[in-house]
């Protein structure tokens, strides 16, 4: 692409691209995220562009970022119409273009069906996942193909940043995010703007910005589906951030584990550096600035600020202690901006439709919208976007469609391992950063993990615990000592040798390791365990006192046995068996012997009858 | 793949595509390990002359980031997700099974070379879960029947190639 030589140029620029684009001319979309692409949207993708070179058809086939709904994909959207076809097979292919395509001819099969009426969706934007959404941010993630600028410059990409250069002063920048109410998406949700004054006003050169892409919650992808699928708002949120604090250099950090994010954001920052947008004197103003990626190398620490910089530097990520402020003393000390990438992405927004549109959105105390992860035992798994304040039981069971197979919610757990597991209870919490945190758990980056009455809570908390002492870093002794010391407790209350006041003790090891420790890592640790211990206590009691695992989950609590009435001696169970603990003649109900069997669940995932039960 | 061939000149150049930078350390650990498959010690040795910092800088990084591996890893790499959403659906059962079947624990591999073990935070492809990650390839909806089918498929390529 050519170089854009200004403001006006790029306006010229988008209008022409429009024109070539027209909005009724045939094109199917096909979502490329990760979760698609396992499950074999490539070759489904070359399937179509096969099958409509081969019927004469003259029909784009574009694979776009995530779509969101990945229970059902691969997902494909067939355009104008926006008829929302899911869990494409290669098979399918060839109906979908010589009927769909061709002549317009709906597939009934591939439609999605409510669960609940049987009545099948057309489009997309009437699916009941989509339907309460407000997608701003990740929305266009099903329109683009993220390897093409040009197709973010025709839904009105860097207009944001034309309007900053030639409307706004940095201060105004500033003082828009800051009216606007942007708070940071990464987990602590400190004010953007408050951070960026901060930083201009920091003596020292050069300054830095850096969107931290080292998405390490377990359970939340939000970030990788925006780096791999709109990786050019990233970049401009971060150009315009720039522009206000008067930094020339920025870094990219992303998670080693996204391979496909660093192949679309280099491919990105390459095209914007070519059109002018990024580089020397941006759109023919004195304004330059360069962005250069850096890979991380999988280490959960690092989404920590100090520890990132370290990281960036090329040394271990170990955090320091924060006396002085990033904002002054950053990377290689000198003045830095660090937010999420999905803060960065927000700011176009912010600029384009203004701070009053932006503020209108959300709760008092969080503007906007946030993207969260519904992942676990959830009907829908998937990405969705929605206004601050919207209550988990809308998200769970309007989007996310309840439990799967019937079977009761238990808890959901947010903010990755710094926060907490919430409880039934709590259902109609309005989700935002403060409400989360007056519960005992916090925003994070967005995970939500949905369990149901399978998942023993005990368990989860040393989920988390054993997370975290591999994670620690450690620096900080409270951390390092603390946290394996809480750890090694919770595996003894899971294997039956629990002891009375040992959640006490938990409870004051807690205090130690969230006071004693220098990072969030540390600080927040114990979350996962105080939570489930606030919520769940009988969980812990059952465990300690009566040696009992109500959920069935932690092996030494549990015994396996087959209910004789629905066995029908099958052998099935006794051949997936590792141990041979399952006898029984043929077409006999069969009995497992509890000195052998070693409860690996191979027996009850074989069983069509349901006949292994556990207690 | 094993490739034994000169670590110190492969090294050298890698270290020169980066400038010699100090902060390029951990981009020049990973193009070794890219290259090698796993750290070999000469080749610290050599980054670390090249870069012009102490080995024990170098050995520093390499141990403290678990994307690194200071020993050879096996021709498959098989990486269990243990994201919090594998784990409720059940992702320590295909461990086990992972574990009985191959014979070896997270971080081993196997005898013959074949197979290298390794558990990861969470690849992100929830809907998936468990989601187990071989090489490059995804398998989403892992079961234990599944696992011998997986295992089972890539031993028969092996033999037929």
């Amino acid at each position: 692409m050519k170089k854009i030589s200004n403001p006006q140029a790029l306006r010229q620029l988008q209008e022409t691209l429009k024109k070539d684009f027209d909005p009724n001319k045939k094109l199917v979309t096909i979502c490329a995220g990760t979760g698609c692409r396992g499950y074999g949207c490539i070759k489904v993708k070359e399937e179509l562009e096969t099958e409509i070179k081969k019927q004469g058809l003259d029909v784009e086939v574009r694979a776009t970022g995530c779509f969101g709904f990945c229970e059902k994909g691969p997902l494909v959207v067939i355009h104008p119409e926006k008829i929302f076809y899911q869990q494409v097979k290669e098979k399918d292919v060839a109906d979908i273009v010589s009927k769909t395509v061709a002549s317009g001819e709906v597939l009934e099969k591939l439609l999605y069906r409510d669960p609940d009426t049987q009545q099948t969706v057309l489009k997309e934007e009437e699916v009941p996942f989509y339907k309460k959404q407000l997608r701003l941010v990740f929305g266009q993630n099903g329109m683009i193909d993220p390897t093409r600028i040009e197709d973010y410059l025709i839904i009105g990409g860097y207009s944001a940043l034309a309007k900053t250069l030639s409307e706004f002063t940095p201060e105004g920048v500033i003082s828009e995010v800051k009216k606007a109410g942007l708070r940071g998406r990464g987990g602590g949700g400190f004010a953007a703007g408050v951070k960026w004054e901060g930083s201009r006003r920091a003596h020292g050169e050069p300054k830095y910005v850096i969107a931290n892409g080292d998405e390490g919650d377990p359970g939340a992808y939000m970030d990788r589906s925006l780096m791999e699928g709109n990786p050019h708002s990233i970049l401009e949120g971060m150009i315009i951030g720039a522009y206000a604090i008067g930094a020339s250099e920025g870094y990219i950090y992303v998670r080693n584990e996204y391979p496909l994010a660093v192949l679309h954001l280099t491919m990105a920052i390459a095209a914007a550096k070519e059109a002018g947008l990024l580089g020397k004197n941006i759109l023919g103003t004195d304004f330059s600035f360069d962005i250069h990626i850096n890979k991380g190398g999988g280490a959960f620490v690092c989404g920590e600020s100090s520890a990132l910089f370290a990281s960036i530097e090329g040394r271990a990520g170990e955090p320091r202690a924060k006396y002085i402020h990033a904002v002054e003393k950053g990377l290689w000390d000198k003045p830095t901006v660090l937010n999420n990438v999905e803060t960065w992405a927000n700011v176009p927004l912010i600029i384009t439709r203004g701070a009053d549109w932006y503020a209108s959105i959300g709760t008092e105390g969080s503007k906007g919208t946030k993207i969260f992860s519904l992942v676990g035992k959830i009907n829908n798994t998937g990405l969705i976007e929605v206004p601050m304040g919207m209550t988990l039981r809308e998200i769970i069971y309007d989007m996310g469609g309840g439990i799967p197979n019937g079977r009761k919610f238990k808890a959901v757990q947010t903010g990755g391992p710094s926060g907490g597991c919430i409880p039934e209870s709590l259902l109609d919490l309005p989700v935002d950063f403060d409400k989360l945190y007056e519960v005992g758990s916090m925003m994070g980056s967005g995970g939500m993990i949905v369990m149901d009455d399978k998942s023993c809570m005990v368990d989860v908390a040393k989920y988390f615990l054993a997370f975290l002492q591999e994670e620690s870093c450690g620096k900080c002794v409270p951390c390092r000592e603390g946290v394996r010391r809480m750890r090694e407790i919770l595996e003894d209350i899971c294997a039956g040798k629990g002891k009375e006041g040992d959640v006490e003790l938990l409870e004051h090891l807690s205090t130690g390791v969230a006071d004693g420790s220098l990072c969030a890592l540390g600080g927040s640790a114990p979350n996962p365990v105080l939570s489930t211990i606030k919520y769940f206590r009988q969980e812990y009691d059952a465990h300690i006192r009566e040696h009992r695992c109500p959920a069935g989950v932690c092996k030494a609590l549990i015994t396996y046995s087959i209910d004789p009435e629905k066995c029908t001696g099958c052998t099935l169970c006794s051949r997936v068996c590792p141990v041979q603990a399952i006898t029984g003649e043929k077409k006999q109900a069969h009995t497992i012997n509890n000195d052998l069997c070693t409860r690996c669940g191979a027996c009850i995932e074989s069983c069509k009858f349901d006949a292994i039960l556990v207690k | 793949m094993k490739k034994t061939g000169n670590y110190s000149a492969k090294t050298r150049e890698i270290v020169k595509k980066h400038g010699g930078e100090k902060s390029a350390l951990i981009a020049v650990l990973q193009d070794i390990q890219e290259a090698f498959n796993y750290l070999p010690k000469q080749a610290l040795k050599t980054a670390a002359s090249a870069m012009n910092l102490p080995l024990s800088r170098v050995y520093e990084v390499a141990t403290f980031y678990t994307a690194f591996s200071l020993k050879p890893r096996g021709e498959h790499v098989v990486k269990i997700c243990m994201g919090t959403a594998c784990h409720v659906r059940g992702a320590s059962s295909i461990q086990d099974k992972f574990e009985r079947t191959l014979g070896i624990k997270p971080g081993e591999t196997s005898a013959d070379g074949k197979f290298s073990l390794e558990t990861v935070n969470c690849v992100g492809a929830c809907a998936l879960g468990p989601v187990v990650v071989i090489n490059t390839e995804y398998h989403g909806q892992v079961t234990m029947a599944k696992v011998d089918k997986i295992v089972g498929k890539i031993n028969k390529e092996g033999a037929q190639s």
